[in-house]
């Protein structure tokens, strides 16, 4: 969510059942503004929180003009100083992909795990257990960089693409009307299209090139993952994933207001097909 | 006004109900059974915890209705589950005038059922779903908190908020609860498809996680309660329950080890209802585990003894399943001690000074390090073994059936012309 619109965002998305406190609330505003200024970002957003065994972590991303340039992450544990994370690699999402479990909240923490490797020497080939130490902080950058790219989302008309390639905020967008507010289709990636290729040359005629060129929502696998609800009278639309429980994103059709959170443990929910 | 005017109410389950409180008498006393609602949510905003501000006051102008329309003692609001089209908004009620009449079936049933229990407790939960209904409500404690649930909805016409009663159900469907954990629609005549099959819809499927959840999640601090020595006595809550309370320690650690626990407790076939004062945690870890393994088996699943400290509650994965915080570091003096389950996401509770209460907003599951396996489906069933009573003997072919038919004809056809014969040999001698 915007850090403009903090406090009106973080009411909208309430409705989950976890917000901040007002200490929290007070810091954030403050400390945002100053990362804002600090790192010359052309927006900032409070991405989320991150339940930890001992402590939270308190997630922001800042965008530069380009909205789909890669976000750099930051992280605090008190919503007051903030640090840096690398950018995530795919080697890193190997590594953690084997760390299961909750966080602990303490980003030096190491997880240990071992590992069967073959060792050659000369002729004779071993097998050893090697144990590997993966660092918190490497599975934040992951965990983060994985749920951006699975639920993040945008309603459609929020943001479009200039001829020149860049893509910008579209200072036009009166949000969606009633109607298509709860359709699936109406939202996106917010990340690089993957299946925008795949469409068909006739589907791809339908659509606006300066406004669909991410991927919707629609099409998400396992179907049904998403949880499409409207609270507070018809004034607000929530969705929720069931991907990755925790992630909410909300919307006021016909406003401007839109933004997703996410507070949640950091797992994965692999179960889902068995839920459905 | 805001939003309330399609507010209706219905009733799942077997609820007995009576004629209806006169709620203005109560008033005039100054008891009213609708609790603090907005205190309770400011505590848990302080904690980042809970629903907004106006929305805990539609919830409280809900929960008053509710006293109007029903013969309500105490209510509270228990927390919210989410589903996948619309949500629940759950609260926990205790009725006052409709007891009377439970006892008195209560008091039958267990005389006449005791054998009856006994039988059940040998049968498979859904094979002895009929017997069973005669049993629904065997609760040996007078007092019962059906929650009421309000599913959200927000359809085309504005705000419509239903709200349901549920009866504890059958004990069964909360063992067969573990085996399945799928998400809440929203409707609550949904049909809750699984393997094993859910003995029930989403209403009982619903009821379920929520004794789950209160039997795992609800804590108070440490000699808030005390053991009373008359049971069934609730109306000496407000008294002796709390005047151990100055015991209770400092708030500023994190004194984990000196919550403690407190709810529901179950048998098979008997439903032990949490009372205000005798209440026992249900440690669901290894409990579970049995009822998984052996639905057939009916155990009684009997939780660790009333008041336990949290500190006891068994680990998941080397992870304690509570975290405690203080709720704002800066001022510790100020502060709320909150308390969040690490093994139901979603459940919460804070205390601090007098005052502590607990809320449960989630999908309404437990929380699983592991990935979750179903369950084979049972064995093939193996036929009847050949014996003398039954025997099996392979049906005559197409073939066989018609030459066995052309035979009969035959023999039919050659009777008739023996009786011709017959007839003309007799003609013949008559004749003669």
């Amino acid at each position: 969510m915007d850090e403009e619109s903090l406090l009106l965002s973080l009411e909208l998305a309430s409705g989950s059942g976890q917000g901040l406190s007002p200490d929290r609330r007070a810091s954030l505003l403050t400390s945002l503004m100053l990362v804002k200024r600090d790192y010359r970002f052309d927006r900032v957003l409070f991405w989320g929180r991150i339940l930890g065994l001992v402590a939270d972590y308190y997630i922001a991303q800042g965008l530069s003009e380009d909205q789909l340039a890669p976000r750099k992450t930051l992280y605090s544990l008190n919503c007051m100083e903030w640090s840096l994370l690398p950018p995530a690699t795919e080697e890193m999402e190997m590594q953690t992909s084997v760390v299961k479990g909750r966080f602990v909240g303490d980003p030096s923490h190491e997880y240990e795990h071992t590992e069967l490797q073959k060792v050659n020497e000369g002729e004779k080939v071993f097998e050893e257990e090697v144990v590997v130490q993966i660092k918190e902080e490497t599975r934040l950058v992951s965990i983060i960089d994985q749920i951006d790219k699975a639920v993040a989302v945008i309603p459609r008309g929020a943001l479009f693409k200039t001829p020149f390639g860049p893509i910008r905020v579209n200072r036009t967008f009166e949000g969606l009307s009633s109607s298509e507010a709860k359709k699936l289709s109406s939202y996106f990636h917010f990340r690089e299209p993957v299946e925008l290729k795949n469409k068909t040359l006739l589907e791809k005629a339908d659509l606006d090139p300066s406004l669909d060129f991410m991927d919707s929502l629609e099409h998400d696998i396992p179907k049904g993952s998403w949880s499409i609800q409207m609270e507070r009278g018809n004034t607000l639309v929530v969705l929720r994933s069931l991907l990755w429980p925790g992630l909410t994103f909300y919307h006021a059709p016909r406003t401007k207001n839109y933004g997703y959170i996410y507070v949640g443990t950091g797992e994965k929910n692999i179960d889902l097909p068995f839920m459905l | 006004a805001l939003g309330l005017s399609h507010l209706s109410w219905r009733v799942i389950g077997n609820a007995t109900v009576t004629q209806a409180s006169t709620v203005a008498e109560q008033e005039k006393e100054g008891r009213t059974a609708v609790p603090n609602i907005m205190e309770k949510a400011f505590y848990f905003e302080q904690a980042g915890v809970g629903l907004s501000s106006d929305e805990s006051f539609r919830i409280f102008l809900a929960l008053k209705q509710l006293v109007e329309q029903w013969p309500v003692h105490t209510c509270r609001f228990w927390g919210k589950i989410l589903g996948l089209r619309r949500s629940y908004l759950v609260a926990e009620v205790e009725f006052r005038e409709g007891e009377e009449e439970v006892e008195e079936e209560e008091v039958e049933e267990v005389m006449e059922g005791g054998e009856v229990m006994e039988a059940h407790g040998e049968e498979e939960g859904e094979e002895g779903e009929e017997d069973e209904e005669k049993v629904t409500d065997v609760i040996p404690k007078p007092t019962w908190k059906p929650p009421p649930v309000v599913p959200k909805e927000e359809s085309r016409n504005g705000a419509n908020k239903y709200l349901y009663f549920a009866v504890p159900r059958h004990a069964d469907q909360i063992v067969a609860g573990p085996q399945d954990q799928k998400f809440f629609t929203g409707f609550l005549d949904a049909p809750v498809i699984s393997y094993p099959p859910f003995p029930g819809n989403e209403a009982n499927y619903l009821r379920a996680q929520i004794a789950r959840i209160s039997a795992a999640t609800h804590i108070s601090p440490l000699g808030f309660y005390q053991f009373g020595e008359e049971e069934g006595d609730e109306e000496e809550e407000g008294g002796a329950g709390r005047d151990s309370y100055e015991e209770n320690p400092d708030f500023e650690g994190i004194p984990v080890l000196e919550l403690v626990d407190s709810m529901a407790n179950w048998g098979r076939c008997t439903w032990v209802n949490p009372l205000q004062k005798t209440e026992e945690e249900e440690e669901l870890g290894e409990e579970e585990e049995k009822a998984d393994e052996g639905i057939e088996e009916v155990e009684q699943e009997v939780g660790p003894p009333l008041l336990t400290p949290l500190s006891e509650d068994a680990e998941i994965m080397h992870m304690s399943p509570w975290t405690a915080r203080l709720s704002c570091s800066l001022s510790p003096q100020y502060s709320v001690a909150v308390v969040r389950s690490n093994l139901w996401p979603g459940a919460y509770a804070y205390a601090s000074g007098k005052k502590f209460e607990n809320i449960y907003i989630g999908w309404g599951h437990k929380y699983s390090p592991e990935n979750f396996n179903p369950s084979l489906p049972a064995p093939v069933q193996q036929e009847y073994p050949s014996s003398l009573e039954i025997m099996e003997m392979s049906d005559p072919t197409v073939e066989e059936e018609q030459a066995l038919k052309a035979a009969q004809e035959q023999a039919l056809a050659a009777a008739e012309e023996e009786e011709e014969d017959e007839e003309e040999d007799e003609d013949e001698d008559q004749d003669d």
